[in-house]
C-alpha cells in the first residue's frame, strides 16, 4: 500500500466536475483507491462518496492505494492535482 | 408592486412577463411486487438507466457546442453518478430485498444519500446534492414514462420562475427565449448560478417562495445585481429599470468603444496602460481588451498547490506563450513572491510558523536563500525573452545588496544558457518593485543597479502605515490617500525620472478611478490595472488634464490628512 498527502487544488473543492475526473482516472486502475479527509475514508471510484467527503480547496487529503498497479495509479492521480483538475 | 429579496446569482436586468415552471412533484407510491416479477422490475430499472444515459449523451453534445469542454465535464460527472454503486447496486438490492417497485426503491436510495448531504456543514457541498437530484429526476421520469416539459417549448420572451432549476434545465435556457430566471432554491455557488453567469443570463436565486407568488403572465422585473424580483411593478419602477437597462447597455458599449484607443489625457499626455496577469488563462480576455502590455505577470500560481517545484521547461512554456501573444508589447514578469509555507508544501526545507510572515522570508529574500529555485525561474524567463518583449521584476527588495545579488545570478544564468547554446538575449531589463519604504526612501541608491521601478501600492501602503489589511481592528487605517503614501510615490517618480528611468505602478490603487487622477498627476509612466477595471481606468485617464492633475498633486502632498485630499478632489469634481 502507498500513501500520499495531497492538497485539494480545484478552486471550489472536490465538487461534481473534479470528482468525476478523479473517478475517471481511478477506474483506469485495478488497485483499490481510497481518499481520506479528517478521518473519513471514501472509495475513490465512487463520485457520490467523493462529493460527500466535502473536501474544500486547500484541504489536506490522504490518498491510499493498494494493488498491483498502485505506483502508476498514484502518479496518474497526483498529476490531476498538479494540473489543478484542468480548471479554466 | 411586491419586491422580494433573494441572492443575485448572475448580474443584469430582465423585464418581462413571467413564465412559471410548475414544480414537477413526481409522486412516488410504494407498491409491493410479487416475487416472480422482481427480476422484471430490476430489468425495468436497468432500461430506465440506459435511457438516462442516452439523455446525458444528448445533453453533453449540447453543452459541448454551447459552452465548451469544461462545462461538459459536469455532464460526465452526472454520468458517473448514474453509474455509482449507489444507483447500480443499491437500487436493485432494495427492489429485490424489500420486494418493492423501482420508483420507490430509487427514491429511498436518493433520500438516504440526501440525508448524508444534509449533515454536511459546508453550504457549498450541501448544495452539490442537486447534481444527484438532477440524475435522479431523469431516472424517475423514465421509470414513470413521464415526458418532461422542455423549456424549448416556450415561444415568447419571458422571465422564467421556478421552484428550482437543475443544471440540465439551465443548459437549455440559451436556446430558449428566456430573459432571465428566478428560483426559490439555490445559492450563489450552485451549478445553476455558475452556468447562468457563463451564459450571461440575469438570475436571482434563494427567493424562498417566488414560484408560488408569481403567476404566468404577471409582469416582473429581475435585478440580478441586487438580487431582487419585483412582481407587478408600477409604471415608474418599469421606467426606472428600463432606463437602468439602457444605461447598462450604453455604458458597456461606450467602454467597449475605448478598446484600441490610446490612453492619452485631454492635454495630450500619453500613458502606458497595462494589466496585471494572475495566470495565463486570463490571456484571452486580456488580448480582447487591447492593452498596452502586461505590467505585472504574477508567477505565484506556478508554485501553488503542488508537491514539487515547477520545472524550467514548464515555466519556459508558460512565459513564452504570454510573451508571444503580447509581442511586441512588453511583459513584466515578476519572480515569485512566495512565503516559506509554499516551500514546505513542495517538500523543500523552509521556515515554518513565522509569527509575522508579511515581514518574514518572502519574495527575493526567500529566493536568495534558495538559489536553485531562483536560477530556474530566471533561466526560464531568459529563455522566454526571445519570443517577445520580456522584462524581469524583483519583489520585496529592501536593500541594494539584494539587487546586486540578483544581477550576479542573472549574469550567471545568461552565461550558462549561452554555454549550453540556448538562444538568449545579451541584455534583459531588470526592475525592482518599490513596495518597502526603505526602497522608496533610498531609491537613488538602487537606481544604478536597475532599469526601471514599479510601485507596488498594496504593500507600500501596508508597510508605510504599519497596517495589516486583513486585521479587522486596523483595516480602517489602510488608506491609499494618506499624504505620507502620496509623498513617497511622488518621491519615487521624481527620483527615477531624474535618473532617466521609467516608473510603473501596480497594485489596487491603479484600479481605483478615484486614485488614478493622482497617479496621472504625479507623472507615472505606466499603470498596471486589474483587467476587470481596465476600460474604466482608460476612460478616467482620457477625461483628465495631466497639467491640472500635477497641480492637484502639488497641493495634495502638503495636506495633513487624507480627508483634506479627498475634499480637494471633490472640489475638482473627481
Amino acid at each position: 500500500m502507498i500513501k500520499k498527502t495531497l492538497i485539494m487544488t480545484p478552486k471550489l473543492g472536490l465538487h461534481a466536475k473534479p470528482a468525476g475526473m478523479f473517478v475517471r482516472e481511478s477506474c483506469r486502475f485495478q488497485s483499490e483507491i481510497m481518499l481520506c479527509k479528517d478521518g473519513t475514508e471514501v472509495n475513490g471510484k465512487s463520485v457520490m462518496q467523493l462529493m460527500l467527503l466535502a473536501a474544500e480547496c486547500g484541504a489536506k487529503v490522504i490518498l491510499c492505494i493498494t494493488g498491483p498497479d498502485e505506483v502508476e495509479a498514484l502518479a496518474a492521480i497526483e498529476q490531476l492535482f498538479v494540473r489543478k483538475f484542468d480548471e479554466e | 408592486m411586491i419586491i422580494i429579496k433573494g441572492v443575485g446569482a448572475s448580474p443584469g436586468i430582465a423585464i418581462g412577463k413571467a413564465y412559471v415552471l410548475e414544480d414537477e412533484e413526481i409522486v412516488v407510491t410504494r407498491t409491493e411486487i410479487p416475487r416472480d416479477r422482481l427480476r422484471a422490475e430490476v430489468a425495468r430499472f436497468r432500461a430506465a438507466q440506459k435511457a438516462t444515459h442516452r439523455d446525458l449523451d444528448n445533453a453533453e453534445a449540447k453543452v459541448l457546442k454551447l459552452l465548451g469542454k469544461n462545462h461538459a465535464k459536469l455532464i460526465d460527472a452526472h454520468r458517473l453518478i448514474l453509474r455509482d454503486t449507489l444507483i447500480t447496486k443499491d437500487v436493485p438490492q432494495r427492489i429485490l430485498g424489500e420486494g418493492v417497485n423501482a420508483e420507490f426503491a430509487l427514491s429511498e436510495a436518493l433520500e438516504a444519500v440526501n440525508q448524508q448531504f444534509e449533515k454536511l456543514e459546508d453550504e457549498f457541498f450541501r448544495e452539490r446534492r442537486h447534481d444527484l437530484f438532477d440524475v435522479g429526476k431523469r431516472l424517475l421520469a423514465h421509470l414513470l414514462k413521464h415526458t418532461r416539459r422542455s423549456l424549448g417549448d416556450i415561444d415568447h420572451p419571458c422571465v422564467l420562475i421556478a421552484r428550482n432549476l437543475l443544471p440540465s434545465d439551465t443548459i437549455n435556457l440559451k436556446e430558449s427565449r428566456i430573459l432571465g430566471f428566478a428560483t426559490d432554491l439555490g445559492g450563489k455557488t450552485s451549478h445553476t448560478a455558475i452556468l447562468a453567469q457563463s451564459l450571461e443570463i440575469p438570475a436571482v436565486v434563494g427567493l424562498s417562495d417566488v414560484s408560488r407568488r408569481v403567476k404566468s403572465g404577471d409582469m416582473v422585473i429581475l435585478d440580478g445585481e441586487q438580487g431582487l424580483v419585483i412582481i407587478s411593478p408600477t409604471a415608474e419602477a418599469v421606467a426606472k429599470y428600463e432606463k437602468a437597462q439602457a444605461q447598462e447597455v450604453k455604458a458597456e458599449r461606450e467602454l467597449e468603444s475605448l478598446k484600441g484607443l490610446p490612453a492619452v489625457t485631454l492635454d495630450d499626455k500619453r500613458f502606458q496602460l497595462e494589466v496585471n496577469l494572475d495566470t495565463p488563462e486570463e490571456m484571452k480576455s486580456v488580448l480582447a481588451l487591447q492593452v498596452d502590455g502586461i505590467g505585472l505577470f504574477r508567477t505565484e500560481y506556478l508554485y501553488l498547490n503542488r508537491t514539487t517545484s515547477p520545472t524550467e521547461e514548464e515555466q519556459t512554456k508558460a512565459y513564452m506563450a504570454v510573451a508571444k501573444a503580447m509581442a511586441p508589447r512588453p511583459v513584466v514578469i515578476r519572480t515569485a513572491d512566495i512565503g516559506g509555507d509554499r516551500l514546505t508544501q513542495m517538500g523543500i526545507e523552509g521556515p515554518k510558523n513565522e509569527t509575522n510572515p508579511f515581514m518574514g522570508l518572502r519574495g527575493v529574500r526567500l529566493f536568495l536563500r534558495h538559489l536553485d529555485l531562483f536560477k530556474t525561474q530566471l533561466r526560464a524567463i531568459l529563455r522566454a525573452t526571445v519570443k517577445g518583449n520580456v522584462k524581469i521584476m524583483i519583489p520585496m527588495v529592501s536593500a541594494v545588496a539584494e539587487v546586486q545579488a540578483v544581477r550576479r545570478l542573472l549574469a550567471q544564468a545568461v552565461a550558462e544558457l549561452q554555454a549550453e547554446g540556448v538562444e538568449t538575449p545579451k541584455n534583459v531589463e531588470l526592475g525592482i518593485m518599490v513596495e518597502i519604504p526603505s526602497a522608496a526612501v533610498l531609491l537613488d541608491a538602487f537606481l544604478p543597479h536597475c532599469d526601471f521601478v514599479s510601485v507596488g501600492t498594496n504593500d507600500l501602503i501596508q508597510y508605510t502605515l504599519a497596517v495589516d489589511r486583513v486585521n479587522e481592528n486596523v483595516t480602517h487605517l489602510y488608506d491609499p490617500f494618506h499624504p505620507a503614501v502620496l509623498r513617497l510615490i511622488q518621491h519615487v517618480v521624481t527620483v527615477a525620472h531624474r535618473a532617466g528611468k521609467w516608473v510603473g505602478v501596480c497594485g489596487e490603487m491603479t484600479s481605483d478611478p478615484h486614485a488614478v487622477p493622482l497617479l496621472v498627476g504625479m507623472g507615472c509612466d505606466s499603470l498596471s490595472i486589474s483587467p476587470r477595471m481596465f476600460l474604466r481606468v482608460k476612460e478616467t485617464v482620457r477625461n483628465l488634464r495631466a497639467a491640472v492633475m500635477a497641480k492637484l498633486v502639488a497641493k495634495a502632498v502638503t495636506c495633513s490628512d487624507s480627508e483634506e485630499i479627498r475634499r480637494l478632489m471633490r472640489e475638482q469634481g473627481l
